[in-house]
């Protein structure tokens, strides 16, 4: 984009001011490389959400924007209930939650290398992945309403994995007020042979090593050490989530007229909170939310299974685990006084700061863990939630690399067997039941994650903490 | 000169759009039925053993784009199947369609990518001024 589009606030802040109907200004957070080569439809899209109603303070966009539907991908926005505020499907996106949770291993990245043809084929056979697998758990309505209800808390009660995982997980692993009667009977047919599998595109699970330790303190907090063995496991509510989007998006978009909302862009669908349609979305978007966090709770178990049976006695406790796809109501001190709001986050990453009482005991002073998976084959990030980044972006951080060319050009430039031969020989093993599907997430077709989290770094939104690379990686 | 019945995909960053050609509605819908299984597989990989009939409404052809999409994507979804053969009528705001495919298999499809659902996004549903349609869209993928 043009930089004179902006008013430069500071090195990685760049203002729209309001305009036209935006009924507040917008911010993008991006050093300069990274927003001369953002997409103008951000710039657009962004403009577009500061129009809507009960919109608080700012329009935010993450370092990793791009062209979303409705939102930017990276859209950060508060809504107030009170000043007619509204809630959006389009501000949460189709894959309701999708997130990722990082599990401690104990062990370190040499003994990996020792058997990790085996836990990759171990790990391979036991989480499902890719178009169309399914799960071992079939849910009847009334264990499938617990589940909408019950989240990750659900999952535990199940056998799938302790109470010690709940307080790593955001919202202690159950999101409340869900309404599973919200959720329509075709989304519980999708979700009906899709608990506990991984989903497919950049979904993945990983096992990573710790290469590089930014802040010692941080990482003596969260418990990571360089030479470390972890698993991250990236994925969200799969079809369920997917149809309630569906479902929503719809409905939102014929019926903004009926609710006095002029939108600028039909795909902006959005209803307000205090309408049948908003609270409808609400109580259906929330148990979507504890279908992600029940299902990345049962393919932890499934994990757990894997690594007993190559590495007996291993124990996998959770570092912490973040969604990025969300609408939550969270107390912020936007315009000076602590206020309720409904946060949208869509590709997004909520990044509390030390202190924060939503933080475990035992991370509450170095502040929440920010999960940024790269691309296979690169690096991700672990970061922290900083004290500013409340009064930055709702306490809001980036969620990831973004693409940098489309599924068809990665297609044409790659073969499959190519790119798992090329990351063999780096080390990386890689288990995908779909070649082609390898193909399309290549290394190379995704940007640099490391100037998306560099930036991020230094705008205050979350402080850089480690670096971990991939040992072994399972593709959808 | 009617249109050859043709469809493409559109280039949209983390997505991919959908776009079908026809000299009938009828038939852009179904060219932007095949470009959406297109994106999952190709196309000429999925035996068109097995029929399902489906059938939606709308007040609106753009709607109504949206709506025969995730129709497909849900039929796709739960039957675990995927389909390279659209017969499309359309019956005022109706559409009554028969789906040609046959159950996923990763070996034989390698399917890329499971989609989860069209959108608003850059949709259009337009007659050129030869009487041509073309029907587009953005999907999740």
């Amino acid at each position: 984009m043009k930089l004179e589009l902006f008013k430069q606030l500071d090195e990685t802040s760049w203002e729209i001011p309001a305009s036209g109907k935006m009924r507040v200004p917008a911010i993008i957070y991006a050093d300069r490389a990274l927003i001369e080569a953002m997409d103008d439809k951000v710039y657009q899209q962004l403009s577009n959400v500061a129009t809507l109603p009960g919109i608080v303070d700012y329009a935010y966009a993450m370092p990793d924007a791009h062209w979303g539907y409705g939102f930017p991908i990276g859209g950060v926005a508060a809504f107030d209930a009170e000043a007619g505020g509204v809630v959006s499907a389009g501000g949460v996106g189709f894959d309701i939650s999708c997130g990722v949770r990082c599990l401690h291993t104990g062990l370190g990245a040499d003994d990996i290398a020792r058997a990790a043809q085996a836990l990759a084929d171990e790990l391979y056979r036991r989480v499902p992945a890719g178009v169309g697998s399914t799960g071992q758990i079939r849910l009847g309505e009334a264990e499938m309403d617990a589940m909408l209800a019950g989240g990750a808390q659900w999952a535990v009660k199940r056998g799938y994995g302790s109470e010690q995982d709940l307080e790593r997980v955001e919202e202690r692993g159950r999101m409340r007020d869900a309404d599973p009667a919200q959720v329509s009977e075709r989304a519980r047919q999708r979700q009906r042979d899709e608990m506990g599998t991984l989903g497919s595109g950049n979904h993945y699970l990983e096992v990573q090593h710790v290469d590089r330790i930014y802040d010692q303190a941080r990482a003596a907090a969260f418990g990571l050490h360089e030479g470390d063995a972890v698993v991250s496991i990236h994925c969200g509510s799969r079809g369920l989530g997917h149809q309630i989007g569906t479902e929503f998006l719809r409905l939102m978009a014929t019926s903004a007229g009926r609710h006095g909302i002029d939108l600028p862009d039909r795909e902006l669908a959005c209803a307000p909170i205090r309408s049948d349609t908003g609270r409808a979305y609400l109580g259906a978007m929330r148990s979507a939310i504890n279908c992600a966090l029940a299902n990345r709770q049962i393919i932890t178990h499934l994990t757990r299974q894997a690594f007993e049976a190559v590495f007996p006695g291993a124990r996998l406790p959770l570092l912490y685990d973040v969604s990025h796809n969300t609408c939550k109501v969270e107390t912020h001190s936007a315009g000076g006084s602590a206020r309720s709001l409904f946060v949208h986050r869509k590709g997004a990453t909520r990044a509390f700061g030390p202190g924060h009482p939503e933080l475990p005991a035992a991370l509450r002073e170095a502040g929440q863990p920010v999960l940024i998976g790269g691309s296979m084959g690169t690096c991700s990030y672990i970061l922290s939630g900083t004290a500013e980044s409340e009064q930055r972006a709702f306490s809001s951080a980036c969620h990831g690399a973004g693409r940098s060319m489309s599924r068809r050009q990665a297609r044409r430039q790659w073969r499959g067997r190519q790119i798992v031969d090329d990351l063999r020989s780096q080390g990386i093993i890689v288990r995908s039941p779909s070649l082609r599907g390898v193909a399309e997430e290549a290394p190379s077709a995704y940007k640099d994650v490391t100037e998306v989290v560099d930036a991020a770094d230094r705008a205050g939104l979350a402080h850089k903490v480690a670096r971990v690379r991939p040992l072994v990686c399972v593709k959808g | 000169m009617a249109t050859t019945p043709r469809w493409e995909h559109l280039e949209h960053g983390a997505d991919i759009g959908v776009r079908g050609y026809g000299a009938t509605l009828a038939q852009a819908f179904e060219q932007a039925a095949l470009a959406l299984s297109g994106i999952v597989t190709d196309l000429d990989s999925i035996d068109p053993a097995e029929a399902v009939d489906v059938e939606c409404e709308a007040p609106e052809a753009d709607l109504l784009l949206v709506d025969w999409l995730n129709e497909i994507v849900y039929q796709m979804a739960t039957r675990n199947m995927l389909f390279s053969r659209f017969e499309v009528r359309l019956d005022g705001q109706r559409l009554l369609a028969r789906l040609h495919g046959e159950r996923a298999d990763p070996a034989k499809h390698q399917p890329a990518v499971e989609i989860k659902g069209a959108t608003f996004t850059e949709l259009e549903v337009s007659q050129n001024d030869a009487g041509d349609w073309m029907a587009q869209c953005i999907v999740d993928v």
